[in-house]
């Protein structure tokens, strides 16, 4: 327990997954954690509602990392959920007794210490607790640039909070990580993977085709909508940069991830890829700059059609980087 | 992104911390960089908030003139929305919906404020006490 590094991340899942698998014995970076897992997608939800607005997603559901990291690499992972809220708390104090670290899910807003203005009703947030003194818990929170102490008052209240996405108090925690691993088979199957959610499900919303269809819904703003208008781009904007996306909705970090894997296994092609998608995640920012600029713009017309072409521009040119990776992943398997 | 074009705008919505993300030095290598905030995206949060706010001050308005029961003021203030507290509380939206008339507030049992009180993080005896005041 005391050997544990808190490491900062950009996002908490990722956070947490590369803090387990390193603390196991399995050095792994955030982005590594990240592309492995095949955690880069895009959803535009309509059905969902925050706030009154639909959910746009920049990556997998929440769980979705953990579940296929652990998987793919053949480590054993427990994981509960309680419907006793006491019975919850004791084994998470037993777990840390014996000196393990766990993984929790809980919600963002009954944690004191984030700030006021970023603590909304978000559930599936995911931090570590590795140690416990008096009554408070030390907490590693991967957002965060240092460690963190909660009151277990506001602990319990989190992990047990209620609504979308409720955590039921979920801990987790690894048992064995293997430490042979065949990274060229992994890459290979996580790239592959990352580039069918993409860019080939038959679906409107996801992926390629969420881009485009959120593109063809910015074109047809109505501009008298003014106060409509600006609520919605502004909300791209957050589900983008706001929650722990390491910046451009997580194309920066699948653009490190493909550096970092390119360098391991000494892939030209990778590299290429990653410099490419530094690139598109440069076009991201500058949508979410653009959309801001309309937003703020008082008494001239924003221009939709010219912000929703932008947008259309980065999903041709995810396209065209998808089936460039999926040709290369394919190549040699 | 640069490291050098990592935003540094000291957003107050970061509440003095920094977050993580990733960009690449001058021989185009990635690493993790802090930001201490990015003014467009704090625009957007602030956006956000400035909206809830807006519509807990128009319901707390509402509960002053006895139009409206706190409960709705009390949802805004607390992050909430019909669609969000009715599945924090596991109650209908149209009985939510229903406890934002001042009379329908004042007859609720202490089982239902519970769930209210457990929401928004209150003690139940506050929600009882609003029960009386303006009748």
């Amino acid at each position: 327990m005391s050997s544990f590094q808190h490491q900062q991340s950009a996002h908490c899942e990722s956070g947490v997954l590369a803090s387990l698998l390193t603390h196991a014995g399995l050095p792994m970076s955030e982005p590594m954690a990240f592309g492995l897992a095949s955690g880069l997608a895009f959803a535009y939800l309509p059905i969902v509602k925050i706030g009154g607005m639909p959910l746009i997603a920049y990556r997998m559901p929440p769980r979705h990392l953990i579940k296929t990291l652990s998987k793919r690499l053949g480590a054993r992972m427990h994981s509960r959920t309680f419907g006793d809220q006491e019975q919850g708390r004791r084994a998470l104090d037993e777990l840390l007794d014996a000196g393990r670290l766990a993984g929790l899910q809980s919600s963002v807003f009954w944690l004191p210490y984030f700030p006021p203005e970023m603590r909304f009703h978000f559930n599936a947030h995911n931090l570590l607790a590795y140690g416990r003194e008096g009554n408070e818990y030390l907490i590693s929170d991967p957002v965060f640039e240092t460690p963190m102490r909660c009151a277990a008052e506001d602990l319990h209240k989190a992990r047990f909070a209620k609504g979308a996405l409720a955590a039921k108090g979920l801990m987790y925690w690894f048992d064995e990580v293997p430490q042979e691993q065949d990274w060229s088979r992994l890459v290979r199957q996580s790239v592959l993977s990352t580039t069918r959610i993409l860019d080939g499900m038959p679906l409107p919303w996801i992926g390629i085709r969420g881009i485009q269809h959120l593109a063809r819904r910015i074109a047809g703003l109505d501009p008298a909508q003014a106060k409509y208008n600006r609520l919605y781009l502004t909300h791209i904007v957050r589900m983008q940069e706001e929650i722990g996306t390491g910046g451009a909705g997580f194309r920066f970090m699948y653009a490190s991830f493909l550096q970092e894997a390119g360098e391991l296994l000494g892939e030209d092609s990778l590299q290429e890829a990653s410099r490419s998608l530094t690139d598109i995640g440069d076009d991201w920012r500058q949508f979410a700059s653009a959309c801001v600029r309309a937003s703020r713009s008082k008494g001239e017309q924003p221009d939709f059609v010219g912000i929703a072409a932008s947008l259309d521009a980065i999903a041709g040119r995810e396209r065209v980087l998808m089936r460039e990776l999926g040709a290369w992943s394919r190549r040699r398997g | 992104m640069k490291l050098d074009d990592v935003p540094q705008d000291s957003s107050s919505t970061y509440g003095g911390h920094c977050k993580l993300l990733y960009a690449v030095d001058e021989q185009g290598h990635y690493q993790g960089a802090q930001s201490a905030g990015w003014d467009d995206e704090a625009y957007s949060t602030r956006l956000a908030l400035a909206e809830l706010d807006r519509l807990a001050t128009e319901a707390e308005e509402g509960w002053r003139s006895g139009e409206l029961s706190p409960l709705k003021s009390l949802m805004y203030r607390y992050r909430l929305d019909e669609p969000a507290l009715a599945q924090v509380t596991g109650l209908w939206q149209w009985r939510i919906r229903r406890h934002f008339r001042p009379a329908i507030y004042r007859r609720l049992g202490a089982a239902v404020l519970a769930r209210y009180a457990v929401a928004f993080g209150l003690p139940l005896a506050q929600l009882i006490s609003y029960q009386k005041d303006r009748s």
